[in-house]
């Protein structure tokens, strides 16, 4: 595939993103509305007179017509406004901006860490059927699926923090006398590492360990699995046998040939994996006091603040639409015959 | 080769074995004597306490950062530990107030070296902006108000810079306590105004994120969702100097976190433990647990007066000697809290909360199961808080059982945090119901006047009682002192136990965990930390 040919692909991509998008947005408003419960009684305070209650319910806005909030809604994001969050008091799109990094770096620290473990494990097991290392992939996909993150989590905390005292207090992206490095990606590390800041590197490094191996504890096993699944069935093929009659070493076999097969699913995984933790970091999110967007959007959801929830599920949409994107350009780098026809 | 091995070998645990060398110095080693570091579960959502949706987490920079005309002094409790003392007021940016002659407005005079923190003197004109902004802004703070008769800007009146004055529009006691509370802070006006436009005159937007203050902490940074750091002001007038020259407190979601922290000694104080907790950790070495009885709050069974069976004085009778006090107080309570039930027959004094004369007692609720109109029993829904479920939810299972056994089916019903005030406060349609509130101002009669009033909000139960609301009225404004102030208590407690329309369970506790090095801490009603009097030793 040709880069011009790629190029009008992700043009395509982008375009057909469009209606769901529009979709994600009219059914995010639709459904907030539906949410039980009255912000404006919640937020008017326990002590609250009913006429206080009104005033807060014409402050938000909620005393117009469903019609009239969504128009208003379309014209703040035309504008680039998410609106502002009343449980936080803060612009909505400023809190996204500041959280999302936060969670992308932890789990993409995650997933590098548990991709750096899952994939030659399974490879390695799907070589040797039924030898230590296959049962060990078995223990560990078993073990990975069925600990809750938030039960590794503490237990990480319990061990390394309380008992061992290795580890720092679980206080956050950054010591609590430390500042946080001058803002350029938002991720901490890189932030650091930009700046020079050796010591603040190694201050966020050190507190985004316990959270980002218990991320890849839970993440690990998907991906050992379906590398090990799918390895076994690529090395069962017939071009497999092919390459080995022809007198290929063992080598090329694996890495050449075998390896860069098995992968499409593996990444398509990935993907999914990816996508699903962003959200799924909620446990880990509270248990490190991770200033992170899964925490955000449910503490969000509680108390019924529909610009927040809005705001999360657009982005979140956004992300996907890239993501999806992402891969499916890797996709065509994996394998060659796969073009945007396919 | 076993699982940790495994980890070993493919480099795993290597990260966490480098950390020893990264371990930073514990929070007191880092800075002596200097800072203190708070962790707290809830998120500070505003800078500003008249803001519509600040939180109540947010009120901690009401108290810290901003001076009242007057606060409330201290008092030592029988166990040792310090609560503040509604029964003194003492100066904060006033230095002297006079009642006049017909007791109809109250002079102060402000504190002449008192500045806010950009150097300018606090004036008579900038409390006259602050209170008519708390009295018109709407609100929780217009309502907080209002319960000491501060309802109109036209109440306010600068005499000149140092001079403030008050009409009232009726003589109340409620009205010198109310001007303690976190809402009546001192706003630098001048420099607000500034900040203010057409369409937000309060300058609510500024304020929200820029505090103006005269208090004895400034804002240094703000992470919203993560921290707040107080820097101490050293001009403060308000008080004695804070002895801490930093505060930080940070937010951390996860109770079991706290728990670990505190614990391990990287934080000082761990404020508004839950009660399971507060048990265990006073049981630690090197760790302090204060518990004080939240003032004016009882936890409650409401029985509400629009479900059929509950109009019945027999049923509710039966109910309330069906309930295994007990067991709750001990499973669903942890012990942290004053019980409230088994009082004597007779009510003799006029102290509030006090026992209920009910105890569990299942032989006499079934005889009075069978004297009511519901002899075969019924059923009905027990409603509980998601948001309270820690004590509401054992509660609630408790209670279950203690019906089951006079033929009283109640099937729990959670109710999400966000729909519970609807349900059971504004549209009061829960018939059987577990409540919590407590009153700011300590007084009986203005529990009664949220709790026990026909419309009002904590009355949940629909309870309609017109002497009950004739008493409360007499006794709301009246001071303490009158002669007929008592007797009108009393009568108004023994209606309410004989009525029973809230059962009381227990008086819960507020406790705060904290290092042993930590002094001074002491009791607030509006639970949140007071952070100018703690000491590091």
């Amino acid at each position: 595939m040709d880069t011009s040919s790629r190029l009008r692909m992700i043009l395509q991509r982008l375009l057909q993103a469009f209606p769901s998008i529009l979709g994600v947005i009219i059914v995010t408003f639709l459904l907030t509305r539906a949410l039980p419960g009255d912000p404006a009684a919640y937020f008017a305070g326990p002590a609250a007179s009913a006429a206080s209650i009104e005033e807060v319910r014409r402050n938000l806005g909620l005393d117009r017509s469903l019609a009239e909030q969504f128009w208003l809604y379309l014209g703040d994001l035309a504008r680039g406004e998410l609106g502002q969050s009343i449980s936080t008091g803060q612009p909505v799109l400023e809190e996204v901006a500041r959280r999302l990094p936060a969670s992308l770096e932890l789990t993409l620290i995650a997933l590098l860490l548990s991709c750096c473990i899952a994939i030659p494990l399974g490879v390695l097991a799907a070589t040797r059927p039924n030898s230590w290392v296959d049962q060990l992939c078995r223990f560990v996909v078993t073990a990975g699926v069925s600990l809750p993150t938030f039960f590794t989590g503490l237990l990480l905390v319990f061990v390394f923090y309380y008992v061992l005292g290795w580890a720092p207090a679980p206080m956050g992206r950054i010591d609590i006398f430390a500042l946080p490095p001058p803002h350029f990606t938002g991720f901490y590390t890189v932030d650091a590492l930009l700046a020079g800041d050796l010591e603040t590197f190694r201050a966020a490094a050190a507190q985004i360990v316990l959270p980002a191996v218990t991320l890849a504890l839970f993440t690990l096993a998907p991906l050992a699995r379906m590398t090990r699944a799918s390895m076994l069935q690529v090395l069962g093929s017939d071009f497999i046998r092919t390459a080995r009659a022809s007198g290929l070493n063992r080598r090329a076999v694996l890495g050449k040939y075998a390896f860069r097969n098995a992968m499409l699913p593996v990444v398509t995984t990935l993907g999914m994996v990816f996508s699903f933790s962003l959200g799924a970091n909620v446990l880990v999110e509270k248990v490190f006091a991770w200033p992170g967007i899964g925490s955000y959007a449910v503490e969000a959801l509680v108390v019924s603040d529909y610009a927040a929830v809005q705001g999360f599920v657009l982005t979140m949409a956004i992300l996907f639409v890239l993501l999806n994107l992402a891969i499916d350009i890797v996709y065509t780098m994996i394998d060659p015959r796969v073009g945007m026809e396919a | 080769m076993n699982r940790r091995d495994f980890l070993k070998s493919t480099g795993l645990v290597a990260g966490a074995s480098l950390l020893p060398i990264l371990k930073h110095l514990p929070a007191n080693a880092a800075a002596p004597g200097g800072t203190l570091v708070v962790i707290s579960g809830q998120t500070i959502n505003s800078l500003d306490i008249h803001r519509s949706g600040t939180n109540r987490a947010s009120y901690v920079v009401a108290v810290n950062a901003y001076d009242r005309l007057v606060g409330f002094g201290t008092k030592t409790m029988p166990d040792g530990s310090l609560s503040y003392d509604y029964e003194r007021i003492v100066p904060e940016l006033a230095e002297s107030w006079e009642l006049a002659e017909d007791g109809m407005s109250m002079t102060f005079k402000l504190k002449p070296e008192a500045t806010f923190w950009d150097g300018k003197p606090v004036r008579a004109q900038d409390v006259k902006w602050s209170f008519d902004r708390a009295v018109s802004v709407g609100g929780f703070p217009t309502v907080q108000m209002e319960a000491g008769s501060l309802e109109k800007p036209e109440q306010f009146e600068a005499v000149d810079d140092r001079t403030f004055k008050i009409h009232f529009l009726r003589k109340s006691k409620l009205t010198l306590p109310d001007l303690a509370v976190p809402v009546p802070i001192v706003i630098n006006s001048e420099e607000a105004k500034k900040h203010a436009t057409a369409d937000d005159p309060l300058a609510l937007e500024y304020l929200h994120r820029t505090p103006l203050g005269s208090g004895a902490f400034k804002i240094e940074r703000w992470d919203a969702g993560q921290q707040i750091v107080f820097s101490r002001n050293d001009d403060w007038k308000g008080g004695a100097l804070p002895a801490v020259e930093r505060v930080i407190v940070r937010e951390l979601p996860s109770q079991s976190t706290r728990r670990a922290l505190i614990e391990r000694g990287d934080a000082h104080v761990s404020p508004d433990l839950a009660a399971k907790d507060a048990k265990e950790m006073s049981a630690k070495p090197n760790v302090k647990v204060v518990g004080t009885p939240v003032e004016n709050c009882i936890y409650v069974v409401g029985l509400n007066f629009q479900f059929e069976p509950f109009k019945d004085k027999n049923v509710r009778h039966a109910v309330a000697h069906a309930i295994p006090y007990e067991e709750i107080f001990k499973n669903a309570g942890y012990e942290r809290g004053v019980p409230l039930w088994g009082g004597g027959p007779e009510v003799t004094d006029t102290a509030w909360p006090q026992p209920f004369r009910y105890s569990t007692d299942y032989d006499k609720a079934k005889e009075l199961m069978a004297m009511s109109g519901h002899k075969d029993g019924f059923e009905v829904p027990l409603s509980i808080s998601l948001d309270l479920a820690e004590w509401m939810e054992p509660a609630g299972l408790l209670i279950q059982e203690g019906l089951a056994r006079i033929n009283i089916k109640a099937p729990i019903e959670k109710i999400p945090g966000a729909n519970w005030r609807t349900a059971c406060l504004v549209e009061k349609r829960l018939p059987l119901h577990l409540e919590n509130f407590g009153g700011w101002l300590n007084y009986p009669c203005y529990y009664f006047f949220w709790a026990y009033v026909n419309g009002h909000l904590f009355n949940s139960s629909n309870y309609e009682n017109a002497e009950i609301e004739r008493l409360v009225e007499e006794t709301l404004h009246m001071p303490v002192e009158d002669p007929e102030y008592a007797p009108k208590i009393r009568r108004m407690i023994e209606i309410a136990q004989e009525d029973v329309p809230r059962i009381p369970l227990w008086q819960p506790y507020l406790d705060t965990a904290m290092r042993e090095n930590v002094e001074g801490y002491e009791y607030w009603f509006h639970r949140q930390l007071d952070v100018r009097p703690l000491k590091l030793t």
